[in-house]
């Protein structure tokens, strides 16, 4: 291996935005066919990086090197003329087109000079049918969920057929079958002598499939090691900065027993609620302290039941009752007015205005309900987003600071903060730890835990089945849209068991009664 | 740290630095092309000279753009405000034409609040368009730009109505502690506005809908009923300055009454800094933005260039403007400039817009 030579080098980077010495020095390499992790904790430099090399930001010093030749890309459209295709953290795919035409986008198939769309949408399924996504290419992209829309600009990426293949958090919001496909399809393109950059938060991930991992921290390099040379702890620890330890992951069993909280007082309670087109009626019982699990593959309908309690969509069956009382919740104001939050899964353009501050993102729930004529007093905003920022440890710690130049780990802390504030009763979270570290991630799941302890009910929504299970005392299993079964968190339940009841629509077979 | 040579691009980077040398710039070729230009006298406690000439002539562009400037904050625009100029205009003048006596003070109130209780109606209506129905903001407010004239028309029934009073005339031409009376209302009016926004935390809630309508949605932010008050502001403004506009020249003419004032009032909120995709909003940036766009007009009469040459030379200089705010423009043209020695000017600004 040590024969050949890189096909990209990166030397000496650096990278400075106002106030943040985001990259520093940071050298990097990469070989042709291999697998090779970029880790670091949130806000380290690894999107920056990646944005630097292809050219979406300036450098402020330091060369990169494509095969040999000293490159200095304008734009992710010439990186892409040249061999470098991206992934960005944040699909930016454009939600107002088709599916096939945002695959083919700047590439459109053409006959006779004109852009040929039945070959178009044909090769654009076939493209999908590869990786095991059966959609309607003709509709607007925005119309499907985040994870098909992260599916599909991956496929975009690997048919662009590059040298370099970078992908940053590609499977930040994807289900264990679509992460399989793409570590599948990853694989298959390493064999074929593509060098693949990949950035992720999940361990498992980076020992299933890569050959070589680079560890920043701060926006300095620490290390470059054979996978096989650096054990998991020993790269978390490289990733942190410290002896890991201070990280204990939370017990198992912390928090309320969940028979307990399933006899103690209902909050809200959803009889035959749903919505056509959407999801079928389902009926569920949130108890105070209690958090509820929803499992489920790709477009089960998780989120869908999630914007139903929120108002987020208007139900158009069933009833919902809050407190003992039956109403309505025909929008989000009605849904904040009963205290009930809804963290979306999209941060990007459900969750976050990017110009604004972090201290207005932060506070923007809380003062929406208050009404635009009684300011939140600046003590009182200073108070709670010092708070917070400091309990969240979101990076750079500076309040004033446009949302939108955090990293995104950092910036799904932010809308979590702004949730908080607000004292919901009912929490729902849909995808909460989507791109946070594992550092943070812990620190966010043993919140949780402490938040139900003290009474409030959270609707928990994870690609992560493992999460769900330590999170939940009651999971609700979803599938086609279908709520087909709950099953109470006990000592006998574990991912095999949600596994079965998702794979026979929630006829369990030889599981304990 | 804060050496000159650190501090210089903080200068020269900021929004209205090149608005304001522009602006420097215009009073300066003024003064060469007629040095008396400068000078202010003091004439019978009033204050007289072209400088406070063109901040009495601006007052009105200054009332539109502010109304403007909220409108496009919220990712929309108002392309009716001249349309409600003139119905207020002509509301009020036919009012006041029907006193029996002209000049009395009562009939002239009641002639303004009248006409002003017409513009909050017409800024409903398009509120309503927007925020209720969901019409695009550029097809709902030309439906009353281009209806609203013809309602001017009916009011005035085609004809141009002059008054004779002395109180309405105050309003355009007037003094108050020697100062031009429409400055005195365009200063009170943009203290209401800037309070209003940034006292409150209406400004911020403009910003969220501006920047991300569906986010702020889920943030339990009541998006409509900002939106149905960000163009009652705006006709609110525009009315008020209808007032100005008839006020001095003492007549109603629905055609030519703040005719293209739209045009004007968007480009004083884009010079301000103000983007049309709407969000941050500056309203220092937009009176910065109207008394270029007014010394602009200003110079160009004063200077008797000819009315052909005269709009080809204000889209030039606006075009100028534009284009060096641009920060994709200003990226290419320091590459150009990029000396051998490493540039010491920080990072410069994202050159393209890919989210975290
Ligand atoms: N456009 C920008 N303007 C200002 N600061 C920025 C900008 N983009 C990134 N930063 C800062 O640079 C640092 C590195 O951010 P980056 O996005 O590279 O982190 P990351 O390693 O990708 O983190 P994550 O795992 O959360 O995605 C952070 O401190 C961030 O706040
Ligand atoms: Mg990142």
């Amino acid at each position: 291996m040590s024969q050949r030579h890189p096909v990209l080098t990166m030397t000496a980077i650096s990278k400075i935005f106002p106030g943040v010495r985001a990259l520093d020095g940071v050298d990097f390499r990469l070989f042709p066919g291999e697998v090779h992790a970029l880790m670091g904790e949130n806000g380290a430099g690894k999107s920056t990086l990646i944005k630097v090399l292809t050219g979406v930001y300036g450098t402020d010093a330091g060369t990169v090197t494509l095969d040999g030749a000293r490159v200095s890309f304008t734009g992710p459209m010439q990186a892409t003329a040249a061999g470098v295709s991206t992934v960005y953290q944040e699909v930016n795919l454009l939600p107002n087109l088709s599916v096939a035409e945002n695959i083919f986008i700047g590439r459109e198939p053409r006959r006779l000079g004109v852009v040929d769309w039945r070959a178009m949408r044909r090769r654009a399924t076939e493209l999908l049918a590869r990786i095991d996504l059966h959609i309607d290419v003709t509709e607007l992209l925005g119309s499907y969920s985040l994870a098909v829309q992260q599916m599909v600009a991956i496929a975009r990426a690997v048919d662009v057929r590059a040298r370099v293949l970078i992908l940053d958090e590609p499977t930040s919001s994807l289900d264990a079958d679509e992460v399989a496909q793409l570590l599948r399809i990853m694989r298959q393109l390493r064999d074929d002598g593509i060098a693949i950059l990949f950035v992720t938060h999940f361990l498992d991930q980076v020992y299933g499939i890569a050959d070589r991992i680079t560890v920043l921290r701060n926006g300095r390099l620490v290390g470059e090691w054979p996978t096989a040379e650096l054990p998991q702890l020993a790269l978390v620890e490289k990733m942190i900065g410290k002896e890991l330890d201070a990280l204990e992951s939370i017990d198992a069993d912390a928090g309320n027993d969940p028979e307990a909280v399933a006899a103690g007082p209902p909050l809200v309670t959803a009889e035959g609620l749903g919505r056509t087109g959407s999801v079928a009626p389902f009926s569920l019982t949130i108890h105070q302290g209690e958090v509820v699990g929803l499992a489920g593959l790709l477009g089960s309908g998780r989120t869908e039941v999630a914007r139903l309690f929120f108002g987020a969509d208007r139900a158009d069956q069933g009833q919902l009752t809050v407190d003992g009382t039956p109403t309505t919740i025909r929008n989000p104001v009605a849904a904040i007015d009963r205290n009930i939050a809804f963290c979306s899964e999209n941060r990007r353009t459900e969750g976050l205005v990017g110009e604004l501050t972090v201290r207005e993102n932060i506070i923007l729930a809380m003062q929406a309900a208050r009404g635009w004529l009684r300011p939140v007093p600046r003590r009182r905003q200073d108070e709670l987003v010092q708070r917070w920022i400091e309990a969240l440890s979101i990076r750079p710690a500076n309040p004033d600071l446009p949302v939108r130049n955090l990293s995104g780990g950092n910036q799904q802390k932010v809308l979590l903060a702004r949730w908080l504030i607000t004292e919901p009763r009912l929490l729902i979270l849909d995808e909460p730890t989507r791109g946070i570290d594992i550092g943070a991630k812990t620190e966010i799941q043993r919140l949780v835990v402490k938040l139900a302890d003290g009474g409030m009910a959270v609707l928990f929504i994870s690609a992560e089945l493992e999460e769900v299970l330590r999170l939940s005392h009651r999971v609700a299993v979803m599938r086609d849209r279908q709520m087909v079964t709950q099953l109470t968190n006990d000592d006998t339940l574990d991912a095999d068991r949600v596994m079965n009841a998702i794979a026979s629509g929630g006829h369990e077979e030889g599981a304990p009664a | 740290m804060s050496t000159l040579r650190s501090r210089l691009p903080a200068v020269t980077g900021h929004r209205l630095f090149w608005p304001l040398v522009v602006l420097v710039l215009l009073i300066a070729a003024n003064t060469v092309y007629r040095p008396s230009f400068l000078s202010v006298e003091l004439k019978n406690g009033h204050l007289y000279g072209s400088l406070v000439d063109i901040l009495r002539l601006s007052a009105p562009l200054i009332l539109v753009a502010l109304g403007m400037s909220l409108v496009i904050a919220t990712g929309g625009i108002d392309l009716s405000v001249g349309s409600v100029v003139a119905v207020s205009g002509a509301v009020a003048c036919l009012y006041i034409s029907k006193q029996p006596d002209q000049n009395s003070l009562g009939g002239v109130v009641t002639a303004l609040a009248l006409a002003f209780g017409v513009a909050l109606l017409l800024g409903v209506w398009n509120g309503t368009l927007v925020a209720v129905i969901g019409i695009q903001p550029i097809i709902a407010t030309l439906i009353l730009m281009v209806a609203g004239r013809g309602l001017a028309q009916l009011v005035t029934q085609g004809q141009i109505i002059t008054v004779n009073s002395d109180p309405y005339r105050t309003i355009g031409v007037g003094h108050l502690v020697g100062l031009p009376f429409a400055i005195i209302v365009a200063l009170a009016v943009t203290l209401l506005v800037a309070v209003l926004t940034r006292r409150t935390a209406l400004g911020m809630i403009i910003e969220a809908v501006g920047g991300n309508a569906e986010a702020s949605r889920l943030a339990g932010v009541r998006a409509r009923r900002i939106t149905l008050l960000v163009y009652v502001v705006s006709a609110a403004c525009a009315g008020i300055a209808g007032f100005m506009m008839t006020a001095n020249v003492s007549s109603a003419d629905g055609n030519a009454a703040g005719l293209w004032v739209e045009l004007d009032a968007i480009l004083a909120v884009v010079i301000g800094g103000t983007s049309l995709a709407g969000g941050r909003f500056y309203l220092g940036g937009t009176i910065v933005g109207a008394l270029l766009i007014q010394t602009l007009t200003t110079s160009v009469y004063a200077m008797s260039i000819d009315p052909q040459t005269a709009l080809l030379f204000k889209a030039v200089v606006v075009i100028v403007v534009c284009l060096i705010q641009a920060p994709a423009f200003r990226a290419r043209l320091r590459r150009r400039a990029a000396t051998p020695t490493p540039p010491t000017t920080p990072a410069e600004q994202q050159k393209e817009q890919v989210p975290a």
